[in-house]
């Protein structure tokens, strides 16, 4: 019996994931996920997996009530609001998906290749994990049930147990006590580091488009790497480390300097990712529209000869927007005609964060 | 699992007891389960040996993580069948569980005394395994997404059936063998007269009449279906050109759903009762002091109201309305006719009738006509019920009026044919070209129109032909037409065809 719906629930989990891949572009598209992310999932609004059926019209939404009336009185704000299939008895269907499941999805879809991490096995981590019980141990480790029943097995046996006065006295053979083993596994350590321009020609629009990227990057090099540390900058004309939220809602105005970006970045990088065992994944979004051309070739000398050396990948989008020139991809590809950690790509829309998805994370680095 | 000895003998303790206050029931069987289990057996709609389909197990995640979250927990499930079965929640406490046996044997007496169940499948765990077999054979036979695709439109439809004729077979012949109506001759429609009355007597206009009376009759005798026809999922079963799985699928969905089709139709009622039996025999006989807290706790969660009216509380009220009305004799013409307050407020013949009176109620009526019948002026001003409307503007309900008339005539809107749209077919031949014409019985609310298109697809599906649908927006007739790959509507002028 148990066996039967899990079967069910199964099959359900696998339909959710045809859907979920089949409308994958337009999650993307929409940034419905984001904001229904959880610790470790996301809950996925999946409407059409409701059964259609002649039904009225619902947006009418009256009923009859009882008691006073008020707001007070339970009468508030509709709890579907604002969604189709509000009302009585409807309740728009949201699945609970993984990150991990959705990263795998993305993958599938993109056919991203698992990435190759670098500095191969350089960190040997120590691991322990209880595994048995023995005979022998500290007395922090005694299991107490193990113990209590060997006791009474023995008191049993020997015939001193007493249900009338059931006292159970552990001698030191009873004694049971947790084992552990350590295991040695190698480590990857990985971070991101996200840079945005916020500078004043980045509109609403563009920083939609990149916090869509950004989510679904994130996602997928969590699923490669067990810890990721993630340090969030913003720039226009000076660079800043900011929170994940302040990233995503700050708006501020003027200039463009980004090389103050990549020179605070490299600051991070020499403070806290040190050494061969971290993999490093610069992402800058931004309009394309550096201050001067002095400007931009301090930032390319910066990345040949600091931050390319220190990363596994650098990946620079930039953002169609109404004032950018887009002057800056052009400067990049020109410097580095032929480097593989290097990576720019072009995001006109938001139809298109999903092919510059694959540009970024297609190279498996 | 089988109840633990305390708890058999409280079983049977409360089975006496509401035996003695008259309640009348099959034999009942329970069963202790788990929150998972329970969650299962409710997620396959009561049936442990129900038919696969990924939809129980979407709705087995929603319960159970509802259960985790602590958002909702089942307490009890019952099942209408000969002998009923009831599961019980393990984790429930002592008080908890007497109560829910109290309230499972009110259910019992409901499906077996209801006349809106006596047309019910008294075996259905049976008939749901025997489903599951032929289902899963299916699947070996023509592979699980096909039967997942054809159980979805089943589905879909199964809402169209006719609530008024529950338990009938409706007989009528078969279309592909009498579609001939063989061809009488014309009787002779004047009236014996002498020659010189007979101008008078028959005049042409009258004979006129009568040929065209005769052959509209004869047009509808030809006509598939013969009047118009509610049953949908039966319509189909009947006359359309349906492969082996498509048959099989819809004749099983369509007996599951004249199996839940009362309890839908009964909700307030079925829940009244019960929870009416719980409350008399743990309050008269039951309870000891010391659990009156953790009762009145229980009682006070079923019987809370949210977002809308709770069935439960509807219906326990309107049974002691009755109880107590007919208790005083405060019915009938003498008392609604009296207008002078004092003796109303004082009005009690004594006639004791009140205990007769609802279990009359428990056997005739359903939700619309329970209410229609006992919901008065009084108890609506009492109870404080009131019509309140969706403001889109300021995204709130609110209030609209506590008008007796309105509150009651949205509480019986809500109720009729299941809360459901009346859809009919009304001709299998349109225009001549074996098109399915349906109609929709419009009352002021409109269908949701996305569903409503590509419901009709899923009919149109089965009947290999294309479908129409005529409704009503903004009092404006509305045509929906749909072939089975796309659909299409369009508005169209006054009269039923153009």
């Amino acid at each position: 019996m148990v066996n039967r719906i899990h079967k069910d629930q199964q099959r359900f989990r696998q339909i959710v994931r045809g859907r979920i891949r089949r409308d994958l572009r337009r999650y993307v598209r929409d940034g419905e996920l984001l904001g229904r992310q959880g610790k470790d999932a996301v809950s996925i609004p999946i409407p059409e997996i409701e059964l259609p059926r002649f039904t009225f019209d619902s947006g009418q939404g009256s009923g009859v009530g009882r008691g006073d009336g008020n707001p007070a009185d339970g009468q508030g704000q509709d709890p579907g609001e604002g969604e189709a299939g509000e009302g009585e008895g409807q309740h728009l269907i949201e699945v609970e998906v993984k990150l991990e499941d959705l990263a795998k999805i993305l993958g599938e879809e993109l056919a991203l290749p698992d990435i190759k991490p670098r500095g191969h096995a350089s960190v040997v981590a120590d691991h322990d994990k209880y595994t048995g019980i023995r005979r022998v141990g500290p007395e922090s480790l005694r299991h107490f049930k193990r113990t209590f029943k060997e006791a009474l097995k023995r008191q049993i046996a020997m015939g001193l147990w007493n249900p009338e006065r059931p006292v159970i006295i552990p001698v030191k053979d009873d004694r049971r006590y947790r084992s552990y083993e350590t295991k040695r596994q190698p480590e990857f350590r990985a971070a991101i580091i996200h840079m945005m321009d916020v500078s004043g020609s980045m509109g609403s629009e563009q920083k939609e488009i990149v916090r869509i990227q950004a989510f679904w990057i994130d996602t997928w090099l969590r699923h490669q790497y067990k810890d990721i540390v993630t340090v969030y900058i913003v720039h226009d004309a000076v660079a800043k480390e900011v929170s994940q939220h302040d990233f995503f809602h700050l708006r501020e105005s003027g200039g463009t300097k980004i090389s103050s970006a990549y020179e605070l970045a490299l600051g991070i990088m020499r403070e806290r990712f040190r050494g061969e065992e971290w993999n490093i994944y610069p992402f800058h979004f931004s309009d394309g529209d550096n201050w001067s051309g002095k400007d931009t070739n301090l930032c390319v000398d910066l990345l040949r000869q600091e931050i390319l050396p220190r990363c596994n990948l650098f990946c620079y989008g930039q953002v169609k927007s109404a004032y950018g020139s887009g002057q800056f991809k052009r400067d990049l590809d020109l410097a580095f005609p032929a480097e593989d950690r290097l990576v720019t790509s072009a995001i006109a829309d938001r139809d298109a964060i999903l092919p510059s998805i694959r540009d970024f994370l297609g190279k498996g680095r | 699992m089988n109840l633990p000895a305390d708890l058999q003998r409280v079983q049977i303790r409360i089975r006496d007891l509401a035996k003695a206050h008259g309640l009348d029931f099959f034999e009942t069987i329970f069963e202790m389960l788990d929150a998972d289990g329970i969650n299962e057996v409710a997620a396959y709609g009561g049936f442990p040996t129900r038919f696969p389909h990924w939809r129980h197990g979407m709705e087995y995640e929603r319960l159970s993580k509802g259960y985790r979250y602590g958002l909702h927990k089942i307490y009890e499930l019952v099942i209408n069948n000969d002998p009923c079965f009831a599961y019980l929640l393990s984790s429930n406490s002592l008080v908890d569980n007497k109560l829910v046996i109290a309230h499972v044997y009110g259910h019992c007496d409901f499906f077996k005394n209801n006349a809106w169940f006596a047309g019910t499948d008294r075996r259905m765990i049976d008939g749901m395994a025997n489903h599951a077999t032929r289902v899963r054979r299916l699947i070996d036979r023509v592979g699980q997404e096909t039967v997942e695709d054809l159980v979805d439109r089943a589905q879909s439809l199964e809402n169209l059936l006719d609530l008024h004729a529950l338990g009938q077979r409706e007989t009528w012949p078969d279309p592909r063998i009498s579609t001939e109506i063989a061809e009488e001759e014309e009787p002779d429609y004047r009236l014996r007269a002498k020659d010189y009355m007979d101008d008078f007597i028959n005049p042409p206009e009258y004979l006129a009449e009568r040929r065209r009376r005769r052959r509209e009759r004869e047009e509808s005798e030809r006509k598939l279906p013969r009047g118009r026809r509610r049953d949908i999922l039966a319509f189909l079963l009947e006359t359309a050109p349906l492969d082996r799985a498509e048959r099989e699928i819809l004749e099983i969905i369509h007996a599951e759903a004249l199996y839940f089709a009362p309890q839908r139709m009964t909700k307030i009622m079925n829940e009244g009762w019960a929870s009416y039996w719980h409350r008399k025999i743990m309050i008269e006989n039951v309870l000891v002091d010391e659990e009156i807290v953790d009762y009145a706790d229980v009682v006070s969660g079923t019987l809370a109201e949210g977002e809308s009216l709770n069935p439960y509380k509807l219906g326990l009220e309107l049974f002691l309305d009755i109880e107590e009305r007919w208790n005083t004799g405060r019915h009938g013409l003498d008392y609604t006719r009296c207008d002078d307050r004092a003796r109303v407020d004082a009005w009690d013949t004594k006639a004791m009738e009140g205990q007769s009176q609802i279990f009359l109620a428990r056997k005739v009526h359903n939700d619309v006509s329970f209410v229609d019948t006992y919901l008065t002026e009084e108890f609506c001003h009492r109870n404080r019920l009131f019509v309140y409307r969706y403001n889109p503007r300021s995204k709130q309900r609110e209030l609209v009026t506590r008008d007796f008339k309105a509150v009651k005539e949205q509480l019986l809107n809500s109720l009729s044919n299941g809360g459901t749209p009346v859809i009919e077919v009304s001709d299998a031949n349109w225009n001549n070209r074996g098109e399915l014409y349906l109609e929709h019985r419009f009352d002021g609310q409109p269908l949701r129109a996305d569903w409503a298109l590509s419901t009709l697809g899923t009919i149109a599906k089965f009947w290999k032909r294309p479908a129409h649908l005529l409704t009503k927006r903004e009092d404006q007739p509305v045509l929906m037409t749909h072939d089975g790959v796309k659909g299409e509507e369009r508005e169209i002028g006054e009269g039923r065809r153009d």
